[in-house]
């Protein structure tokens, strides 16, 4: 009984480590899927833009709860804004973007 | 079912072992299926490390003497927990139930990646396949809980000292701790190997680090509690090889969860990042070989030992190809940001780190060096308590002081004027604690003083924060005080989350400080005599025996009063262990919840005519220390708790690369 259950056990990994083979036997693409130049440099720029507007959400909150005089928001404050929209502008379709930028003069 | 168990084991290192080299072959040759497969077989190792530890559990339940491990271990009148407890009382289990967490950590991590990290994930599969590749062939090789004798009448038993319920949670909890760091280092390795130096492995991994963390840091505090109840000395921390072994991968995993939020808000710190990784998971390994390789009994013991030499190994090679792939991936790793300003939150969150890593090395250092002079002089030299208490004030106490200066710092900069302002209310508290301290004669020890004057500034600090943010909150979205207290807490759960860990800091602290004022006092006691300590009276009334199921207790009834006040019966004694042959101290706790502390009763010596020794504590304050743990629980499960809003913009962030 012992053996039969070491067997069934054993069988059973098999069975579930060939399945990727067994569900596709013939598949069209086996390459593993990477991203590619463009896809590091979109997500580079997702990462740029998600950490300028969590700095200005975490700008304005400490300016609000006096960690931060008026003097220091002001300075920092710009810069975070232009880095925010350098990378949603960059992140953005080139038609769209230069509509966009057009648009705002 | 012995031969099911050792089946099962060889099933899972095949399996794990071919997750290893198909899932390093996949990556290499840029291979879908193959990669899918890997991952699958490190799930099915799982799998197969379940059916050995429900072997195991099966044997311990039926008492099969004929497995060496459980003959070894357990005995027909050992309860049924303690039993069953006994699958990681010994080396051989202990090393399954690594095996079978860390698998299990693995399947959840290939489950959870398979959304979120898709292109990552056949990256981090190799990293764990290989240790659970160690882990399964040490089981394997080396040390088998399934090696079989022809079963004898009766067990051995556990040592009488493990008989105990903190001890039955203890050791799963730091195993699920110590396992828990393999993830980040496999994510972190995956990273490295892929060139993926982005945040990517960084959000896959905080959760995880934060999971193992907690349980550590639990574990650790369960283990204190049974050192205090069971061990019977009367503290709860002796600097001990096997304790420090779980704290030094716990203060490197701190570190990281704090400079983690650096490299997230600020893109700085990513070699430092990583090698901290490196850091908790070699510790955590070097944990694992401290307390299984026999090492700690004597240099000589570990070459004899079975795993011992094999385990340094194993370390040794993960540290090389961690430490060799960061330097291949250095030029990766760079950052374009620097820090603008000393008074800035990464700048203390930089300090907090060096001081916590100082610890941590400083602890090691005291951990190693009697290993190394036993090996090179032939002698072993002794690193005591006074070495590690010397440090734990020099690292300790700046760091609990930047613990409430940080909170109170802007990112980026924060200007001095501001500081100050920030500064005052929780200054001004402490101060006043502090005088007040004074007044009551606390300077009686400065580092106990500067200690509560630091946990007071702290807790202001932490206060403050919740008031501020609260008001700011309140300001912004209108409402009551609470809806906008929830809303603070709900939009930034780790922030608030670890400020309450802070609180749980704070109440250690001022537990631990408590050591500093504590009474002792021995004395040899005939019947209806008396002794006083730390403004207790303990009168002798005489001694009870009785016979329970696995041991022969033996009690003194001790009448305690205060203040003229009778408080009742405390009953200190020892337990005798017939089968394993072993005697245990049972001290008599008595809690007061007025003061937070204990009075703590142990029954040294039962004298042939009639007279005992006994030994009485007075220990103040020491019921923080254990509340600190459920307030740290809580605070880590505010900080764990997923945020859905922040899940769908990471999900937006990382669907990009196609599964």
């Amino acid at each position: 009984m012992t053996y039969v259950l070491a067997a069934l056990l054993a069988v059973a990994a098999v069975l579930f480590v060939a399945r990727p083979f067994l569900r596709e036997p013939g598949a069209r693409s086996d390459r593993l899927s990477e991203p590619d130049e463009l896809d590091r440099r979109r997500l580079a720029l997702l990462e740029e833009r998600d950490r300028a507007l969590d700095a200005l959400r975490e700008l304005e909150f400490d300016h609000r709860t006096g960690k931060l005089s008026d003097d220091d928001y002001r300075a920092l404050v710009g810069p975070l804004r232009r880095r925010a929209a350098q990378a949603t502008r960059a992140l953005e379709p080139r038609g769209e973007g230069r509509e966009r930028a057009r648009a705002a003069g | 079912m012995a031969e099911l168990g050792r089946a099962a084991l060889v099933v899972c290192l095949g399996l794990s072992a071919y997750a290893l080299l198909a899932g390093g072959w996949a990556i290499a040759a840029h291979r879908r299926r193959l990669a899918v497969s890997a991952q699958n077989a490190l799930v099915a190792a799982f799998g197969a490390a379940l059916v050995a530890g429900i072997v195991l559990v099966v044997a311990l339940v039926r008492h099969d003497f004929s497995l060496v491990y459980v003959q070894r271990l357990t005995s027909r009148e050992l309860p049924l927990g303690y039993t069953l407890s006994a699958f990681w009382g010994g080396q051989e289990g202990s090393l399954l139930l690594w095996l079978l967490v860390l698998t299990g950590y693995s399947t959840a991590a290939v489950y959870t990646s398979r959304r979120r990290h898709a292109d990552l994930l056949p990256w981090i599969v190799p990293p764990l396949a290989l240790v659970a590749t160690f882990f399964a062939f040490l089981l394997v090789a080396i040390a088998s809980p399934f090696e079989t004798q022809v079963a004898p009448a009766n067990g051995v038993g556990l040592n009488p000292s493990l008989q105990n319920p903190y001890m039955v949670a203890h050791p799963p909890l730091l195993y699920l701790g110590y396992v828990g760091l393999t993830v980040p280092w496999a994510f972190a390795m995956g990273a490295l190997l892929s060139r993926r130096t982005d945040e990517a492995w960084i959000i896959a991994t905080r959760r995880w680090t934060l999971v193992a963390w907690t349980a550590l840091g639990i574990g650790q505090l369960l283990g204190a509690k049974w050192a205090y109840e069971e061990i019977g000395w009367g503290g709860y921390y002796a600097w001990d090889p096997v304790e420090n072994a779980a704290l030094m991968p716990w203060l490197a995993a701190t570190a990281f969860l704090h400079s983690v939020m650096i490299q997230e808000k600020r893109g700085m710190l990513k070699v430092w990042n990583v090698l901290l990784v490196i850091l908790a998971f070699g510790l955590s390994l070097f944990g694992t070989f401290l307390t299984r390789s026999g090492i700690l009994d004597s240099i000589h013991s570990f070459t004899e030992s079975s795993i011992g030499p094999w385990f340094l190994g194993f370390i040794a090679l993960v540290v090389a190809l961690s430490l060799g792939l960061v330097f291949l991936r250095l030029p990766l790793l760079r950052s374009r940001t620097r820090l603008e300003s000393l008074v800035s939150r990464e700048a203390t969150f930089l300090y907090n780190n060096l001081l916590l890593v100082a610890l941590c090395l400083t602890i090691l250092w005291g951990v190693i060096w009697p290993l190394l002079s036993e090996a090179v002089r032939g002698e072993a030299s002794v690193v005591a308590g006074p070495y590690y208490n010397f440090f734990l004030r020099v690292f300790g106490l700046p760091l609990l002081l930047l613990m409430g200066i940080a909170p109170l710092v802007a990112w980026r900069r924060a200007s001095l004027r501001s500081l100050r302002g920030s500064l005052a209310w929780p200054a001004g508290i402490a101060a006043v604690v502090a005088v007040v301290l004074l007044l009551l004669g606390a300077g009686s020890s400065p580092a106990g003083l500067l200690a509560y004057t630091f946990s007071a500034f702290v807790a202001g600090s932490i206060g403050y924060e919740f008031v501020r943010g609260t008001r700011a909150r309140r300001a912004v979205d209108g409402g009551g005080w609470f809806a906008a207290f929830s809303s603070l807490v709900g939009r930034n759960r780790r922030r608030y989350g670890g400020y309450i860990v802070h609180a749980a800091v704070v109440l250690l602290a001022i537990g631990i400080a408590g050591s500093a004022y504590d009474s002792v006092r021995s004395q040899q006691l005939s019947r209806g005599e008396r002794m006083t300590v730390g403004g207790y009276t303990l009168t002798y009334r005489g001694s009870t025996q009785r016979e329970v199921a696995n041991a022969r207790e033996l009690r003194a009834q001790v009448a305690v009063e205060r203040d003229g006040k009778s408080l009742g019966i405390v009953e200190p004694g020892k337990n005798f262990y017939p089968v394993e042959q072993q005697v245990s101290s049972e001290p008599a706790i008595r809690h007061d919840a007025m003061s937070l502390g204990d009075l703590f009763v142990i029954l040294e010596n039962a004298n042939g005519d009639g007279s005992i020794e006994l030994k009485a504590l007075v220990n103040p304050l020491v019921n923080l220390i254990w509340l600190a743990g459920l307030v740290f629980l809580g605070g880590s499960l505010i900080a764990l708790w997923p945020d859905p809003a922040e899940q769908r913009r990471m999900l937006e962030r990382y669907a990009l690369a196609p599964a």
